[in-house]
């Protein structure tokens, strides 16, 4: 299988607290892995590295096989093939729904808008929100906004979508909703990375479950070893507690 | 009686007021849309992100370090004061003599840039730091994300302390009168000079001057509201189709 994100070796420290530690993994592609763990354990910040919205403080990460911390790569256009989802949905609160999907595709990747109308609307039909195009992000549901900040990312139409506890912010009743567009898109073929405390969601639609941590992966593999048959005590522990918790 | 006064100098003298007012409100227009924009461009500037690369890093250290004292040397010192230095320290280096309409301008121009470059970036930075991610997430570079995202949001902020410089301005341009402007302030003291009514002719400018100050509060307020756009958003159906995707076009 063809490797698309490949990461080596990576750190990164805030200062002198080291949060992430010689993380080595890799996503192919067609893969939906799925990032497990405690809070503050660096799942966040692994992901941020992976789009370069934090810079590494070691370690190379590979897509398709070239090093993105080169100086001479052009992080820009890096990021458009990323596609980015946050807890706090973010999006751009002085364009409405459809202007969010649209923007990055003129702006960025220069597409005519004509093009771009098509794409957005495309997306947002995914995700069961083209009939809000009007709507501006205050007037919208949680779930709605992580449904369309999740078609503005598609929209740009990335290799990998990175997901950050995309429902964590979300009012129990509105998980669902969010949930069933990103297993759709898991059925569909797309390269996912997911950091979630969905135990749920990660083993029906996961390829892969990554436990992290303290800042290292402390196990992976397919979901039926990690949930079922944990080797790692700490897996063990964590999964303990956190299946009492629900 | 002074009443009588005030409504004599006015029938007689109004076309003088009506010139001042006149190029007191264009000084204040043009300077404050200057100010604005000059504000708008050191605001950037000085919130670009420090590059890693050392060049890079000395270019933009220096050029925040001019950007810098320019905010402070003008935001501390009183805008008579630089009128006078300007205009003065102009025809004295270069031996030529400076358009005083020009000059006023200028000065208040960069006067209105000094303070608005300070309350452009208290606007950018007060805009959620998940805007500029959300922004770069998508490939936007510092530029692209400004233009698109963080001032249209920060703009709308900064409104009403813009619509404030421009009242300072329309009172402030008053000091102009030492290098001649022919504003509201310069015309009243000629007006008062030709009478010796002081008082009356005063009294006249500073009803112009509350009713300038008033009208342009009171239509930026409206303004304001009218960009915060309908409450409702309408669902999207099939004959809103063209209208909703040229809006949206628009927008953008
Ligand atoms: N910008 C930052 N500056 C300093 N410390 C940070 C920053 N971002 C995250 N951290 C720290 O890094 C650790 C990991 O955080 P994070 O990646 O958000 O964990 P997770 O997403 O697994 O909850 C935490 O201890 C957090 O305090
Ligand atoms: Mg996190």
């Amino acid at each position: 299988m063809e490797k698309i994100i490949e990461v080596q070796h990576l750190s990164k420290s805030f200062g002198t607290n080291e949060v992430l530690k010689d993380i080595n993994f890799s996503v192919s592609k067609g893969e939906v892995v799925c990032i497990i763990g405690s809070s503050g354990s660096g799942k966040s910040t692994l992901l941020r590295c992976i789009n370069l919205l934090e810079k590494p403080s070691g370690g190379n990460i590979l897509y398709k096989g070239v090093n993105i911390l080169d100086d001479k790569h052009d992080i820009f256009a890096y990021r458009t093939k990323m596609g980015m989802v946050f807890q706090q949905f973010n999006l751009f609160n002085n364009h409405n729904v459809l202007g969010n999907c649209m923007v990055g595709q003129i702006k960025v990747l220069k597409r005519s808008k004509e093009e771009a109308r098509r794409i957005a609307m495309n997306y947002l039909k995914v995700v069961g929100m083209d009939q809000y195009v009007n709507a501006k992000p205050k007037q919208l549901s949680g779930g709605q906004k992580q449904r369309v900040a999740i078609a503005r990312a598609l929209s740009m139409e990335p290799d990998v979508m990175l997901f950050d506890e995309p429902t964590s912010a979300l009012d129990p009743e509105m998980v669902g909703e969010v949930l069933k567009v990103m297993k759709k898109l898991a059925e569909a073929g797309l390269t996912m990375l997911i950091v979630t405390h969905e135990m749920e969601f990660a083993r029906e639609v996961a390829d892969r479950v990554v436990f992290m941590d303290k800042g290292v992966i402390e196990e992976e593999g397919p979901p039926e070893q990690i949930f079922n048959n944990p080797v790692k005590e700490r897996t063990r522990e964590f999964l303990k507690r956190t299946l009492e918790k629900m | 009686m002074s009443l009588e006064w005030i409504v004599k100098i006015a029938t007689r003298y109004w076309p003088m007021f009506l010139r001042g007012a006149g190029v007191t409100l264009y000084i204040s227009i043009i300077g404050t849309v200057m100010g604005f924009i000059i504000g708008i461009i050191v605001g950037v500037i000085r919130t670009i992100p420090i590059p890693d690369k050392l060049y890079k890093k000395i270019i933009l250290k220096s050029i925040n370090a001019v950007l810098t004292t320019y905010v402070e040397v003008f935001r501390g010192t009183p805008m008579i004061v630089q009128a006078m230095v300007i205009y003065y320290g102009t025809i004295m280096t270069f031996g030529i003599d400076v358009n005083r309409m020009f000059a006023g301008i200028f000065i208040v121009s960069i006067n209105t840039g000094a303070y608005m470059a300070e309350i452009v970036r208290g606007g950018i930075i007060s805009v959620d730091k998940g805007q500029f991610e959300a922004a770069h997430a998508i490939g936007m570079n510092h530029f692209q994300t400004m233009a698109y995202v963080v001032l249209p949001q920060a703009i709308r902020n900064i409104l009403p302390a813009t619509g404030n410089e421009f009242v300072i301005n329309i009172k402030d341009t008053s000091v102009l009168n030492v290098i001649s402007v022919t504003e509201l302030y310069f015309q009243t003291s000629s007006v008062a000079g030709i009478n010796f009514r002081f008082f009356e002719a005063f009294f006249i400018a500073s009803v112009i001057y509350f009713i300038m100050t008033f009208t342009v509060t009171r239509i930026l307020r409206y303004i304001e509201k009218k960009l915060d756009g309908p409450e409702n958003y309408t669902m999207y159906t099939e004959h809103l189709a063209e209208e909703t995707a040229e809006t949206a076009g628009r927008q953008i």
